[in-house]
């Protein structure tokens, strides 16, 4: 190594010209790669949404499943109205967010899931069997955790009550403990419970110690924090803030096609 | 030019006589975290040798321009470019691989092997022998890898490439799976094997007693 590496000029001319051609490989990179990334995001997210609503089956093809299966609809969370003008292909639930034109800052007290901003407009996801008659949902949720935020889907029956499943796909719990929220064994224990009492108020709990009811689910053991988060976002999403009106409105089918 | 055989000892002396993970011990944390699955292990291991073998040429290339003073940065943002872009190359082509390596991509940046192979190697070398060099000790590394996940593959799930070899209980066959497989220890006791092995066979490796 020669003494002219050394001087201060030298120094700060290799740094600085290797800075730029690493930025501009990196970028490139993003760049070029973006849009096969970006699909296969939506692809998995439609792998998410079939999966809550349990048709997925290993192998099948799920662009295909997913049109034939899903009627996805961007829904108003202001007045319930399907907003036609835009489309669902291009809607991005969490995009819309952190959008401050499609999102209102919540106030502490009713932010009881600790999302911040809750988006004013959100994509529903109906079911449709064979025969393209309606067989439920699947609806966006998410809340904090112990570590950050929970994102996931909750597919209910078509009487918009019974969940038939639940997949939270990207949160940051601890694995073995609040990472169970993903636990196969765990999410079966959903099927079948039901959020709202016969009063119209979301009575879903999870419960240490030993599930009673059909509006119970035992919480995770050695997870409190990560359980009472889940508790939190569903009393959350479906009190009458969130989607309440939205599934009342679904329930008397004025919903169906816009 | 190097000779042939210098060439050939650099490329293949890491598999067994001088490997990185079994003797000289580096590596070892992402080789536990990723070999419950042969899939896994698999990419991992084609990303790891494309990061040392790139980083070795480029780091060779300007090895004559880098100041000591500032040389393992330079090595760093070399690395972390390269690991960045094989990163998105995995989001795009193989998504569900790459959530399931999630962090551990992004963490070759920290792995001692191709920092390891740039100071020691890549440094003071041709960029052509430190890209054989780079390939060598990637292969070295992938070989425990791929051992240790094919044992813990098909004795844990009972299966290799998630194609099942032998029918789980569970699933009304008659393999009970190995738990303990599926958990990252377990690749201690299989990498501890593996090594013991390796020393039974070449006892040069084994260190003089203190």
């Amino acid at each position: 190594m020669s003494k002219k590496n050394e001087s201060l000029g030298k120094t700060i001319g290799v740094v600085l010209a290797l800075c730029l051609v690493c930025s501009i490989l990196v970028a490139g990179s993003a760049v070029a790669l973006k849009p096969l990334q970006e699909k296969n995001a939506a692809l998995a997210m439609q792998r998410n949404i079939l999966d809550a609503a349990g048709i997925l089956e290993p192998g099948m093809d799920i662009p295909a499943v997913y049109n034939e299966r899903i009627n996805a609809l961007v829904v108003s969370l202001k007045d319930y109205q399907v907003q036609q003008d835009v489309n669902p292909a291009d809607f991005d639930n969490r995009k819309a967010a952190g959008d401050p034109d499609t999102s209102t800052r919540l106030q502490k007290s009713e932010d009881i899931a600790g999302i911040g901003t809750m988006e004013t407009m959100t994509e529903v996801y109906l079911v449709m069997d064979e025969n393209g008659n309606r067989d439920g949902a699947v609806l966006h949720i998410r809340g904090q955790g112990l570590w950050g935020t929970m994102y996931g889907l909750i597919s209910l029956e078509d009487d918009l009550n019974t969940v038939r499943g639940v997949n939270f796909y990207e949160h940051s719990e601890t694995p073995g403990l609040g990472g169970e929220i993903t636990n196969p064994s765990w999410v079966k224990t959903w099927e079948g419970k039901e959020l709202f009492g016969d009063d119209g108020n979301v009575k879903f709990d999870l419960v240490k110690g030993g599930a009673s009811n059909e509006h119970q689910v035992d919480a995770l053991s050695g997870a409190t924090l990560t359980s009472n988060g889940v508790d939190a976002l569903i009393d959350f999403w479906m009190s009458d803030k969130a989607y309440g009106p939205l599934l009342a409105k679904l329930r008397k089918g004025e919903l169906t096609n816009g | 030019m190097a000779s042939a055989k210098e060439m050939k000892s650099v490329l293949f002396g890491p598999i067994f006589a001088n490997n990185p993970i079994a003797l000289q011990i580096l590596g070892v944390c992402s080789a536990l975290a990723v070999t419950s699955k042969m899939t896994n292990t698999l990419v991992m291991c084609i990303a790891l040798t494309a990061v040392v073998a790139a980083s070795n040429f480029f780091i060779s290339i300007i090895r004559n321009h880098i100041p000591s003073s500032v040389r393992i940065i330079v090595q760093m943002t070399i690395i972390a470019s390269l690991v960045i872009v094989v990163d998105q190359v995995l989001r795009a082509y193989a998504y569900e691989i790459s959530r399931e390596l999630s962090v551990f991509v992004g963490l070759i940046i920290t792995n001692c092997i191709v920092m390891g192979r740039a100071e020691a190697y890549a440094m003071k070398s041709t960029p052509f022998m430190s890209l054989l060099d780079g390939i060598g000790n990637g292969l070295g590394y992938s070989i425990v890898l791929l051992v240790v996940g094919f044992i813990r593959e098909l004795f844990g799930s009972g299966s290799l490439f998630d194609v099942q070899i032998m029918p789980l209980v569970s699933e009304g066959g008659w393999y009970e799976p190995v738990g303990l497989l599926l958990m990252p220890p377990s690749a201690f006791f299989i990498i501890g094997g593996f090594i013991w092995v390796l020393r039974t066979f070449r006892p040069e490796q084994v260190e003089p007693k203190e």
